[in-house]
Formats: C-alpha cells, sequence, structure tokens
C-alpha cells in the first residue's frame, strides 16, 4: 500500500468514527447510561424512605435469593423469591409455547392469502396495538372476572351454575400474556413463511415426505429465523411483564416485574430493585444464548 | 402396443375454476407413455403440458378421467404415495440441506437404512458428476450444478417415472445444450422413463424419443421427431414445429393446383399445401421447372440464408439456402427464380 493510500484510509477511518459519533452518544446516554446507574444503585445500601444511602453493600445481590430474619438477623433462602421468579420463567415460557401455537397458523394463513388481501390481514393483527396496554388488559379482565362476560353468559345459558374463578389466578395472567404478546409472534412468522418457497413444499410431498415430515423437514427448518425472532420476542417482554400480572394476577400472583416495582415503591428497598433489574436482564441474556446457540446448532452442522 | 405401458392417461379433463367461468386447461387427454421411453409434452405456454405433468405427479387432481402408473390406477393417490419424482423447474432444492441431504431426502422419508441412504447418495452424486460438492449448501452452487442436484434428488428414490418440469429453461444456451446431452445419457443409463415438458421445439426433436404436440388443452399429434417434422397432422403442429411455407391449393386429379395455376404432386389431403423452407431448390429462372418467383428479401443467418420470394399472384415463400461461399449461388432483391420442391417435400393438411 503507498503511503497515499494509506493516509486516505486513515483518514476514512477518522471520517468514520466521527460520522457515527452521535449515534454512538446517543447509545450511550440512552442505554448504556441508565443501566450504569441501576448497576451502581444495587451496590449502595437503602435509605429510611426509599432513596439511596452510598455506603458500597452486597445486600441487594444478596436479597435476590435471602432474607435476613428480622428478630435474630439470620440469612434464610427466600421461598417467596424463588416461586416469582419460577412463576415469571414459566408463565413465559407457556406464553411463548401459546402464542407459537396460534401464530404459526395464522401467520401461515396470511402468508398464502393473494399478496393484495395480505396487506388487510397485517393490519387487523395490528389493530390492538392502537390501544393502550393497560385498557386492553382490563377488557380481559371485565370478561373472565367472576361477574364478567363469560361468567355469565355461561351461567346464563345454564352451561356452569358457579363462576369459573379465572381472574387473579397464573392462568389469568397466562391468558392475558398470550393475548397481548400473540401479535409479536405473528408478524416475524409471518416475514419467514412470506419468503418460504411454497415450491418446496411440492418438492417434499413429491419425494414421499407425508405432510407432517413436510412440515418437520423442510417447513420448521427453514422458517426457523422467525420462529427464534418471534419467541425473543414474547418470551422477553413476558419475563417483565408488569401491566398484566397486575391487573389480572392481582397482588399474590406476581411476577418480576411486579416485584422489582414494588421495592421501588412500598419495600423501599432501591438496591434490591436495582439488582432484580439486573438479575432479570443476566436471565434474559442467557435465555437468548441458551437459544439462538440451540437453534443454529441443528441448522448449520458444517458452519 | 406390445412394449410395457408405465403411463396411461385416460379421457383426463382438468378444469379451474367453476360454473361459467371455468376454464379447461387439459380437455380430455388420453395418453400411453411405454417404460423406458423418453416422452415429450410439447406446446406453447398455457396449452396443458405442465397441468398433464402435475397430474400424474399428484399434485393436482383431475376433474374427471383416470391416470394410471404401471397399470395400477393412482387417481386419488397423493404425490408421496406415487413412483414419480419431479424435476422442477424452478428446481426448488431445500435451502437448510446440503447438496448430499438434498439428494438423500426421498430415500430418507421412505425410511430406507442409513447405509443404503449414503451409498445411493454417494453413487447419484457421481452419476451427476458433483462428488466434490457433497457438503456444499445448495446456494452456493451454480444455475447448471443446481440442476445436476436436482435431477439426482429426483434420481435417487429411482422412480418409475421421471417427471421433468422445463428443466432447462432457466439455463443459458451453452449449459443447455451440455445439459440435453446430460439428460439424454442419464435417461439411457438409468433406463428410467422420462417425462419431459418443454416448450422449446428444437430439444423436443433433438432429444425425445416420442413427443406430444399439445394445443388448447388437447393433444394434437404424436409421434417419433421424424414424424412430426416431415407429416404434421395439421397447421398447428406444422407452424409450431419448425418453418413451414403455407399455400392455398384446389385439389384436383393431376395434383394440387396453387392459385398460380401450378401443380404440384403432393402427399395426403386438404386444402393447405405445406412444404418446409429447406425443401426449396431456387434455379434460374426460364427453364421450364419449377415456379417462377420473385427474390423480395434475402437474410444472411450465418449457416444458411433465407430467401423470401413472391410467386406470381403475390403469393409469399421462404427459402432456407446455405450460406454462398465465395463464387457461390448468391441472391439480390428483385432477381427472378424459378422454385423447386424437393421429392415428396410438399403435403396436404386439412385447415
Amino acid at each position: 500500500m503507498s503511503p497515499a493510500e494509506q493516509s486516505q484510509r486513515k483518514r476514512s477511518t477518522r471520517n468514520g468514527w466521527l460520522l457515527s459519533a452521535p449515534a454512538l452518544t446517543l447509545l450511550f446516554l440512552a442505554a448504556s447510561g441508565p443501566l450504569l446507574i441501576v448497576l451502581v444503585y444495587s451496590f449502595l445500601t437503602p435509605g429510611q424512605y426509599g432513596n439511596v444511602i452510598w455506603d458500597f453493600s452486597f445486600d441487594g445481590w444478596i436479597g435476590i435469593l435471602y432474607t435476613r430474619d428480622i428478630f435474630d438477623g439470620t440469612m434464610n433462602l427466600a421461598d417467596a423469591h424463588l416461586t416469582i421468579f419460577w412463576r415469571s420463567v414459566k408463565l413465559s415460557l407457556m406464553t411463548t409455547a401459546l402464542t407459537f401455537a396460534l401464530g404459526f397458523p395464522t401467520a401461515w394463513f396470511i402468508a398464502t392469502r393473494p399478496p393484495a388481501q395480505r396487506a388487510m390481514w397485517l393490519f387487523l393483527i395490528t389493530i390492538p396495538f392502537w390501544t393502550n396496554l393497560l385498557i386492553r388488559t382490563f377488557a380481559i379482565n371485565e370478561v373472565i372476572r367472576n361477574e364478567g362476560l363469560m361468567n355469565t353468559v355461561l351461567t346464563g345459558i345454564g352451561l356452569i351454575s358457579e363462576p369459573i374463578r379465572l381472574i387473579n389466578t397464573d392462568t389469568a395472567v397466562f391468558i392475558g400474556m398470550a393475548y397481548v404478546y400473540l401479535p409479536l409472534m405473528v408478524l416475524p412468522l409471518f416475514a419467514a413463511i412470506d419468503r418460504f418457497d411454497m415450491k418446496l413444499l411440492e418438492a417434499g410431498y413429491d419425494l414421499y415426505a407425508s405432510r407432517l415430515q413436510v412440515l418437520r423437514h423442510v417447513i420448521m427448518p427453514i422458517v426457523k429465523p422467525g420462529i427464534v425472532a418471534g419467541s425473543i420476542l414474547v418470551f422477553v417482554p413476558s419475563l417483565g411483564a408488569y401491566v398484566t400480572p397486575r391487573v389480572l394476577g392481582g397482588g399474590k400472583n406476581m411476577m418480576i416485574g411486579n416485584f422489582i416495582e414494588l421495592q421501588f415503591g412500598q419495600g423501599r428497598n432501591w438496591p434490591l430493585g436495582a439488582a432484580l433489574s439486573m438479575a432479570l436482564l443476566l436471565i434474559v441474556m442467557a435465555a437468548l444464548l441458551v437459544y439462538v446457540r440451540a437453534s443454529t446448532k441443528g441448522s448449520n452442522p458444517h458452519g | 402396443m406390445t412394449q410395457k405401458v408405465a403411463i396411461t392417461a385416460q379421457n383426463v379433463v382438468k378444469a379451474f375454476g367453476q360454473g361459467a367461468a371455468a376454464v379447461r386447461a387439459l380437455d380430455d387427454v388420453s395418453v400411453d407413455i411405454a417404460t423406458g421411453e423418453f416422452f415429450t409434452l410439447l406446446g406453447p405456454s398455457g396449452c396443458g403440458k405442465t397441468t398433464l405433468l402435475r397430474l400424474i405427479a399428484g399434485f393436482e387432481m383431475p376433474t374427471a378421467g383416470k391416470i394410471l402408473i404401471d397399470g395400477a390406477d393412482v387417481t386419488d393417490k397423493p404425490p408421496n404415495r406415487r413412483p414419480v419424482n419431479t424435476v422442477f423447474q424452478s428446481y426448488a432444492l431445500f435451502p437448510h440441506l446440503t447438496v448430499a441431504e438434498n439428494i438423500g431426502f426421498g430415500l430418507k422419508m421412505q425410511g430406507r437404512p442409513k447405509a443404503e441412504v449414503a451409498a445411493t447418495t454417494t453413487e447419484m452424486l457421481a452419476l451427476v458428476k458433483l462428488d466434490a460438492m457433497a457438503d456444499r449448501k445448495t446456494s452456493q452452487l451454480s444455475g447448471g450444478q443446481q440442476q445436476r442436484v436436482a435431477l439426482a434428488r429426483a434420481l435417487a428414490p429411482r422412480p418409475k417415472v421421471l417427471l421433468l418440469d422445463e428443466p432447462l429453461s432457466a439455463l443459458d444456451l451453452k449449459l443447455r445444450k451440455e445439459m440435453q446431452v446430460e439428460l439424454k445419457r442419464l435417461q439411457t443409463e438409468t433406463g428410467i422413463t422420462f417425462i419431459f415438458v418443454t416448450h422449446d421445439q428444437e430439444e423436443a426433436l433433438t432429444m425425445s424419443d416420442r413427443i406430444a404436440v399439445m394445443s388448447a388443452g388437447r393433444i394434437q399429434q404424436i409421434g417419433a421427431p421424424r414424424d412430426i417434422y416431415t407429416r404434421p397432422v395439421n397447421r398447428f403442429v406444422a407452424s409450431f414445429i419448425g418453418e413451414t411455407n403455407f399455400l392455398p391449393v384446389t385439389a384436383t386429379p393431376q395434383g394440387a393446383r396453387l392459385s398460380t395455376g401450378d401443380v404440384i404432386a403432393a402427399e395426403g389431403e386438404g386444402s393447405v399445401l405445406i412444404v418446409r423452407p429447406e425443401q426449396l431448390r431456387l434455379g434460374p429462372p426460364g427453364l421450364g421447372a419449377g415456379l417462377a418467383a420473385k427474390v423480395t428479401n434475402v437474410v444472411y443467418f450465418g449457416t444458411d440464408i433465407h430467401v423470401n420470394l413472391s410467386l406470381a399472384d403475390d403469393t409469399l415463400l421462404t427459402a432456407r439456402v446455405p450460406s454462398p461461399v465465395d463464387g457461390g449461388a448468391d441472391f439480390a432483391t428483385g432477381q427472378a427464380v424459378a422454385v423447386t420442391f424437393q421429392p415428396g417435400a410438399a403435403r396436404l393438411i386439412r385447415e
């Protein structure tokens, strides 16, 4: 490389950094900055009135799994916390599974419509986004509560004598989250299926695959990126869900999101809340890593 | 027919759409295709050739009629229960599988033992000369190589019949010529019945044992390439396969009388006389024999030249003669010539 070329290259590298500076600044301020504050707060001591005292302490992180006995000060494993974690992970996995089970046929249906109709169907899928999440969640509440629409109708036609008790249960939270996050599953699945070459179905059938085998050996592996994207888009916000468990799960069926909120509110334990937030972040990252590794392994044995 | 029959289509009708809007893609088509034959369905787009192929494969169900494979009625069977495989026009290779996995797919789905799948895959890779590409993804292959994978994949399960849906149309001319030879070789080596769909008449003539010329959902003529070329049954076949001069004639006891009054001996019957451009001979005028004509235009094609002629009553004719070498016969616009026909070249067909 000639000196002239070298200097030109240096200049273009410098210009590149200069040009991306606004984006990098924004990224730091908007993403990394707040995260750093949360990280710092998780190592401080809670104050009396919900503030923090600038004393370094691991109590926030320890508090994730252990509680200090009020009387003798011993540390015990916090069963209640574990229950909340387990419920969050379980409900998020179930939500992901249900949205996939409902979303896949939906996305397939839309992708196989004539092109002129697809826009209309996609538009219908996005309509729920027009309404505030809180309002939609209260609407579900109105449907499934003991004196709500579902129970009134079912008792009215004599199908049940006692109302089905759904509200304030894990099932209610599960149904609510599946409803709220379904579009997030449908859209990436649609994008993947839309790119799928339908001729491959015929090729599969032609080569002696049954319908199920075509689904398993042809469709699924090819639309896998869409399945991964949809699952991540549903699983991640489910894990941190706040509104849905609050409105449909009542006070008892908390998920991590509600538990974190509690620490910043009545709990007056900001460091614990901050530590929980960081823990949630780590769980999500771990889940993503596992998922992405598992999903790329099968598809590319030689890569 | 004494030969074994691989495929029989009996009075097959395929209509798309409902009621009055229904379009008959196939209109009462019957054909027997012999085992081991290289059979071509030839016709312009929309003639029903691909529909017939898809009915044999099982992708479409006939509106009426039956499809038999090796004598067994498969009309109601889905594609995965028919002993035929298809080479698709777009190849339809599985993008998530390697070349070897693509080729082994059919055998794997049939539940054959792993060792057999591996052995057959290796054998097929060698057959289509892709041994070195076994572990590549299909997207890393050239068009010609993808074509070979599609062929190997369809041949691997040893189907009774191989269906080829315009497989060469996406290739450039040189590669297409190579693949034509390759296909013929594969067919001879495997002994499998090939049903080949194409709109390219030259491809059909060079490769086929027999050709079915289709138009408007019907088979117009079935025969060996030579029969079809030399003895077309109607105007459609005559004009679709090669170039033809059509001359209106009236039948007389002496032969067919042209509108110019000249009488020509011709086989067949009908009111149209056909003669291929290469069967015309152009000589110096005024020696008695031949039709008097005037050269209206000369087009140079390299191997030969097309001489456009007009007869005394302005009927137009085209003659195809070898390119003139230096000092050889050349023609100029306005030149007067005498047109003679090769013996047996003129035929009569019905309109």
